[in-house]
């Protein structure tokens, strides 16, 4: 027992202290982060575009005047649809895959590629996401906003989308989540995020468990921390209706 | 049309399904300026459809409404611009849950008419003493009662200065010792001579404050004069009908 101990101490000294290597860590995790809130801003910014144009297609297509906006409407529908089937239907890894070597394959640094596209991927989630809580918010808010000389656009921007926001914020924050996670895969394409620095670390000591083990660590403290703030959201949110 | 003529609807028609229902049936009406216009009629009689169709809430089928002699329904008029010439006032409310009562009045003004915060914000205290509701400006409508919430739906649309107060029955969704206080500013606003189409199951209401009732079944006008000609001598047998029943 006594042995095992001393091993383990020595694998963490050899992963972590010994020439500074908690710095790929420490640099990997930061990376991580930046990553997946620039990937769910971006995706909040497509998914609420894409979930505009999909409930303002379904609710008022079949009623609206022929012209150029309805053509226009439709044809902007049928791209998000596009959009949302092949996102949704590829893996993510294959998605980063040909970010990287084909589409952005003289980039240097990755991360700014990872970036963007988790925050593609996420887009389409996120827009379905946001047009539940479009679809959600009563029908007379937007009469309301109408019968008071607002355009569409504006009813939408200042009466329908903060309450959509407001009611879909706790599924945002669990698409965040689940977010932080699937960047790992990022580090196939060179990016140094948490999961590289874990096996940067793996690959020139030579130890397996140390380094994995403390990466899931941290994903999952991470996971934890969020996840309790998301509760702490809910409840609030929760508090201040009625 | 006689100059006094603020909206003139001919030929209103309004189908669904290609045709197969026939919301409004070719009604024509002429709402006079400063005047008082209730619309009764049994539920399903298209009296709804009619008052959302002014507005353009509802595209018309066919037929043509004129505010102030100008086409609403040709498309190339810009309609915002003549709904905020026309409040309306919702069944259900419709107040903004995420805002603040003054936030819910001075949003359409500041946005719209371009006034100032500040202005939209002193026009609105005024406008809420009138209701007697000054002291809710800083409540959420989710704190107030249905009766409260109507008023203020009343005057959230009167900050837009409209000519015409459309009511798509007001009082219909509150409970009956809040009827009263809503009919109340609804008089009130009859008497200082705001011009008001309302559709109303309140028969007392368009007995005493309409000057114009229209008696409306199945899409088509099929009665319309004084109240005292309406509720007094009705000639039609559907109004005879449902008047034995509502009375």
């Amino acid at each position: 027992m006594a042995d095992w101990f001393l091993k383990v101490k020595k694998d963490f000294i050899t992963c972590f202290l010994e020439k500074d290597r908690w710095h790929y860590i420490l640099q990997g995790l930061g990376n991580t982060l930046k990553i997946a809130l620039v990937a769910v801003l971006l995706g909040v910014v497509i998914g609420t575009v894409v979930a505009i144009i999909r409930s303002t297609y379904d609710k008022n297509a079949a009623t609206m005047r022929p012209g150029i906006v309805r053509f226009l409407l439709g044809l902007g529908n049928a791209v998000c649809r596009i959009y949302l089937t092949v996102i949704r239907g590829t893996p993510v890894m294959i998605q980063i895959l040909i970010m990287f070597f084909v589409i952005f394959s003289n980039a240097r640094d990755g991360v700014p590629v990872a970036m963007l596209t988790f925050g593609i991927n996420s887009g389409a989630y996120v827009a379905e996401i946001i047009r539940g809580g479009i679809m959600a918010v009563d029908a007379g808010q937007m009469e309301a906003g109408r019968s008071l000389g607002f355009n569409f656009v504006q009813t939408m921007w200042y009466i329908v989308i903060p309450q959509a926001l407001k009611s879909v914020l706790p599924a945002l924050a669990n698409e965040f989540i689940v977010l932080l996670k699937e960047t790992s895969v990022a580090c196939y394409v060179a990016v140094n995020d948490l999961t590289k620095g874990g096996e940067i670390i793996r690959s020139i000591t030579y130890i397996q468990a140390m380094p994995l083990l403390i990466v899931a660590a941290l994903y999952l403290a991470m996971v934890m921390f969020f996840s309790s703030l998301v509760t702490r959201l809910e409840r609030r949110l929760r508090g201040s209706e009625r | 049309m006689s100059a006094d003529t603020l909206i003139q609807v001919e030929n209103l028609q309004k189908y669904y399904k290609g045709g197969e229902i026939k919301a409004l049936d070719g009604v024509n009406a002429d709402i006079r300026r400063g005047k008082v216009v209730v619309v009764i009629g049994p539920s399903g009689s298209g009296k709804s459809t009619f008052l959302r169709c002014l507005n353009l809430l509802e595209i018309p089928t066919g037929g043509t409404i004129r505010l102030d002699g100008t086409d609403i329904t040709d498309p190339k008029n810009d309609i915002n611009l003549y709904r905020q010439r026309m409040g309306m006032v919702f069944q259900h409310f419709n107040l903004f849950p995420h805002m603040t009562i003054l936030k819910n009045m001075t949003l359409a003004p500041v946005k719209l008419l371009h006034r100032s915060q500040a202005e939209a914000e002193k026009k609105a205290m005024e406008l809420l003493a009138r209701v007697g509701l000054a002291d809710r400006a800083n409540s959420y409508p989710s704190q107030l009662s249905g009766g409260q919430k109507q008023r203020v739906a009343i005057v959230r649309a009167l900050m837009m200065e409209p000519e015409v107060m459309l009511f798509d029955e007001p009082t219909s969704a509150l409970d009956p010792e809040m009827v009263g206080e809503v009919l109340e500013v609804m008089r009130d606003l009859a008497k200082d001579g705001m011009t008001m189409v309302v559709v109303t199951h309140e028969m007392g209401f368009a007995k005493e404050v309409a000057n114009h009732v229209m008696f409306m079944a199945d899409g088509k006008l099929l009665e319309e004069g004084s109240p005292e000609e309406i509720f007094s001598h009705p000639r039609n047998p559907r109004l005879q009908d449902f008047l034995a029943k509502v009375l």
